[in-house]
């Protein structure tokens, strides 16, 4: 399934060519319909065309830019089908199995393909086959052909050589030799073809014959359930788009919950009139299967959008996606039921996640290690899963042996006159303030990654001081103290209540 | 109705039925105030910590103290349910992240503790009004620096009653910031405070506690002690005993009673 774009033709009469600089000579890339009709062919020299043609129009091709303009117009076939994929250098593949009875059958989805396309001003060859060399094949040498079920190697054997795409030398020699369409080369016995031409040659003979698959992979991951609403007129209202999306929530949950299942990844996508699409996910702490939550964490979202949703012209289809789904087991509510703490939080989550971000939303986590600023770092709370760590319990009677606030990256301090080889400083300097160190402990030695040969980070001394006026710091002397060794650096590591 | 509440009265299993019998019941849930342990605050306080309401905590530098006196009110307060705390980026870069080792060490949980962090301070606002309105917290920590213009009266009356709604305490922990007029319950300027002199030990966290507003009674200034084994708070042990042993009554006519009484001599 196959469609493949143009550049339309400029209104007035001039013809126009794109020029690329290929190997320090400039060719035509690309021609409109009056080039065309001037005589001019893709590939020859620009000189050349100049020769042909006096007055042509040349503008520089721009090869990123039609790849991005590819990208664009991909998203934008997502509203036929969720599986697009992008056949470079202007072509898109599309898998319609099971989606064309939405349009009304083939013919007319393609139509209404084809017709979308040149409102948009492309010029767009397309064709419907059984595997995508074939409806590759059909798109670019007969343009419209849907080829029926099984029927593919009929429908493209009256095609040229050239639509095998084997490359400029092949064809030629295929032509050469008299094998002038598809259906021609076909005859030949397979050994033959593949002695003179290679295994990869008859690879794509067989694919174009329908006889052979090449698996292509859709550009965006296909959601597990989706729904979705078509508006005959383009919406605009923000209530609209609240109320469709609660109608959405409604009929996904409740195929989700025929399967037994709950969405983790949610996805709302926005198909305006003009082309443009727009993204928006919501993320869930846990499976999730109700619709009003689910419309309300979306409500939410969209509100804490930065650049809020723009419907310009209208949006004219909604679709709300299950990207993520996963096993959801329905509990059984007692009449005397206590409401559920556990529950509630995770909603508690959900919410300030869609609101602020979920990478704000943490929770702490324990890590299996023993550097102290990644001991207990802290995680996205959505994306945290069950850890069989514990967290280490702290030593009755004990005073606290960890800061409880810690920077992330340790500080450089002034140190004076600390005595060697494990002495505290009597004295520090830390972001310009001097302290008096009063009383100290340690030191406590930890030793870092020793194992990890690269990027070692020598052994650290901690100790707990606590300056004149009560406050109390946690440093450390990064390296052990060796005599003759250049002076160790002194590091601020944490505060103690 | 009134016979059939009565049947059911005696079922705790019920309870949640006859509440929802009796939405309108009049009476203001008065929930009891949680002690801190330190026995002469709860004395000034009424009975300890309030839940349900804003206690602010205020120090004027980017003091650790602070944080762990707020931390171990919080704790103090929730319970057995989860404490939430908001934090700004800005905090985390100029103060240190709070760290889970060393809430582990003031003896909370760190599973019990979820961290939301804020990009400003409206935004911790928004967030903190939020998270009152889920009961299963048992409090809300909102740290802000600073005096901002937006944390002003009226929002911490929004506070306020979004704590009184679900019941969960906020507490807000404002460092490097002087005390302003707010709705809070209660309002504390935390200072640190030197270990004796003649302790030997590193000693529990220590700190100077200023009550400087309280709703429902009067004001006072401790050192508070806190207690990471039990999580409460108490007296430092080290303080000097008040009774030193029986004295002899001071004499009426003598050196020392002239001192006392500001006696015009005659003569």
């Amino acid at each position: 399934m196959r469609r493949k774009t143009g550049i339309g033709a400029a209104p007035d009469k001039t013809p126009v060519v794109l020029s690329l600089k290929d190997s320090n000579a400039r060719i035509v890339y690309a021609l409109d319909t009056n080039a065309a009709r001037a005589g001019l062919k893709t590939g020859m020299a620009l000189a050349s065309a100049r020769a042909v043609v006096n007055a042509v129009h040349v503008v520089e091709a721009d090869l990123p830019a039609d790849r991005a303009m590819l990208d664009v117009i991909a998203d934008w076939c997502d509203r036929y089908s969720p599986f697009v994929a992008l056949d470079p250098p202007h072509g898109l593949l599309i898998d319609i199995t099971g989606v064309d009875h939405l349009f009304g059958g083939e013919q007319a989805m393609l139509s209404a393909i084809r017709r979308a396309f040149r409102d948009q001003g492309f010029l767009c060859y397309g064709a419907i086959a059984g595997t995508e060399a074939a409806a590759r094949a059909l798109a670019r040498f007969a343009n419209g052909t849907i080829a029926a079920a099984g029927d593919d190697a009929a429908t493209t054997a009256p095609l040229p050589t050239a639509a095998l795409d084997l490359g400029e030398k092949d064809t030629h020699a295929l032509v050469r030799a008299g094998l002038k369409t598809i259906g021609m080369v076909a005859e030949r016995t397979r050994n033959e073809l593949m002695a003179r031409f290679g295994k990869e040659m008859v690879f794509k003979l067989e694919r174009a014959l329908g006889l052979r698959e090449k698996p292509i992979s859709p550009r965006r991951i296909l959601p597990a359930y989706a729904a979705e609403r078509r508006f005959a007129e383009p919406v605009v209202s923000e209530d609209f788009i609240a109320d469709a999306i609660l109608g959405l929530a409604t009929s996904l949950t409740e195929v989700m919950e025929e399967r037994g299942q709950g969405a983790r990844l949610l996805e709302a996508s926005f198909f305006r009139t003009d082309g443009a699409v727009r993204r928006v996910e919501v993320e869930t702490a846990r499976a999730l299967r109700d619709p009003a939550v689910i419309a309300k964490l979306f409500r939410t979202r969209l509100d804490a959008l930065a650049d809020q949703l723009d419907p310009g012209f209208g949006f004219d289809l909604v679709r709300l996606a299950a990207v993520q789904a996963e096993r959801l087991v329905p509990e059984t509510v007692g009449l005397d039921a206590k409401p559920d703490d556990e529950k509630e939080i995770a909603c508690l989550i959900d919410r300030l996640a869609a609101r602020f971000g979920s990478h704000r939303m943490l929770l702490f986590q324990p890590q299996d290690t023993h550097i102290p600023e990644a001991a207990g770092v802290a995680v996205p709370a959505q994306h945290a899963d069950d850890t069989d760590l514990d967290w280490q319990v702290r030593a009755d009677s004990e005073p606290p042996r960890r800061p409880v606030r810690m920077f992330a990256h340790p500080e450089l301090i002034d140190v004076f006159g600390a005595s060697a080889p494990d002495g505290a400083p009597p004295f520090f300097t830390w972001r310009s303030v001097r302290h008096r160190v009063v009383r100290a402990e340690g030191p406590e030695r930890i030793a870092m990654e020793w194992w990890q040969t690269y990027d070692h980070k020598p052994e650290r001394d901690y100790f707990r001081v606590e300056d004149e006026s009560g406050q109390r710091f946690w440093l450390f002397r990064e390296g052990l103290y060796m005599h003759g060794a250049p002076e160790r650096r002194w590091f601020m590591h944490g505060l103690f209540a | 109705m009134d016979t059939l509440l009565k049947k059911i009265e005696g079922t705790k299993a019920f309870e949640g039925t006859r509440a929802l019998l009796n939405p309108i019941s009049g009476e203001s849930r008065q929930r009891p105030a949680i002690a801190t342990g330190h026995v002469d605050a709860d004395g000034v306080l009424p009975g300890g910590i309030l839940p349900g309401v804003l206690h602010e905590v205020f120090a004027g530098d980017m003091s650790a103290a602070a944080c762990g006196f707020a931390a171990g009110l919080a704790h103090r307060v929730r319970g057995k349910k989860r404490l939430l705390w908001i934090r700004q980026d800005y905090a985390a870069l100029e103060h240190g992240e709070i760290c889970a080792t060393g809430l582990a060490e003031l003896g909370i949980d760190p599973s019990m503790v979820l961290m939301l962090r804020a990009a400003n301070a409206p935004d911790v606002l928004k967030a903190a009004t939020d998270a009152l309105s889920c009961f299963a917290l048992g409090a809300v920590i909102a740290e802000v620096p600073g005096n901002p213009r937006i944390l002003d009266l009226v929002a911490t009356r929004r506070l306020t009653l979004g704590a009184q709604n679900k019941g969960v305490t906020a507490i807000l922990l404002r460092p490097c910031a002087h005390p302003e007029p707010s709705a809070a319950e209660t309002r504390w300027t935390i200072r640190t405070t030197a270990s004796a002199e003649h302790d030997e030990d590193w000693g529990r966290p220590c700190f100077d506690a200023a009550l400087t507003r309280n709703r429902h009674g009067e004001t006072g200034r401790w050192a508070m002690e806190w207690n990471p084994d039990d999580g409460v708070f108490a007296k430092p042990a080290d303080q000097p005993a008040t009774d030193h042993g029986p004295v002899a009554a001071a004499t009426a006519n003598g050196p020392l009673a002239a001192q006392d009484r500001n006696w015009r001599r005659a003569g």
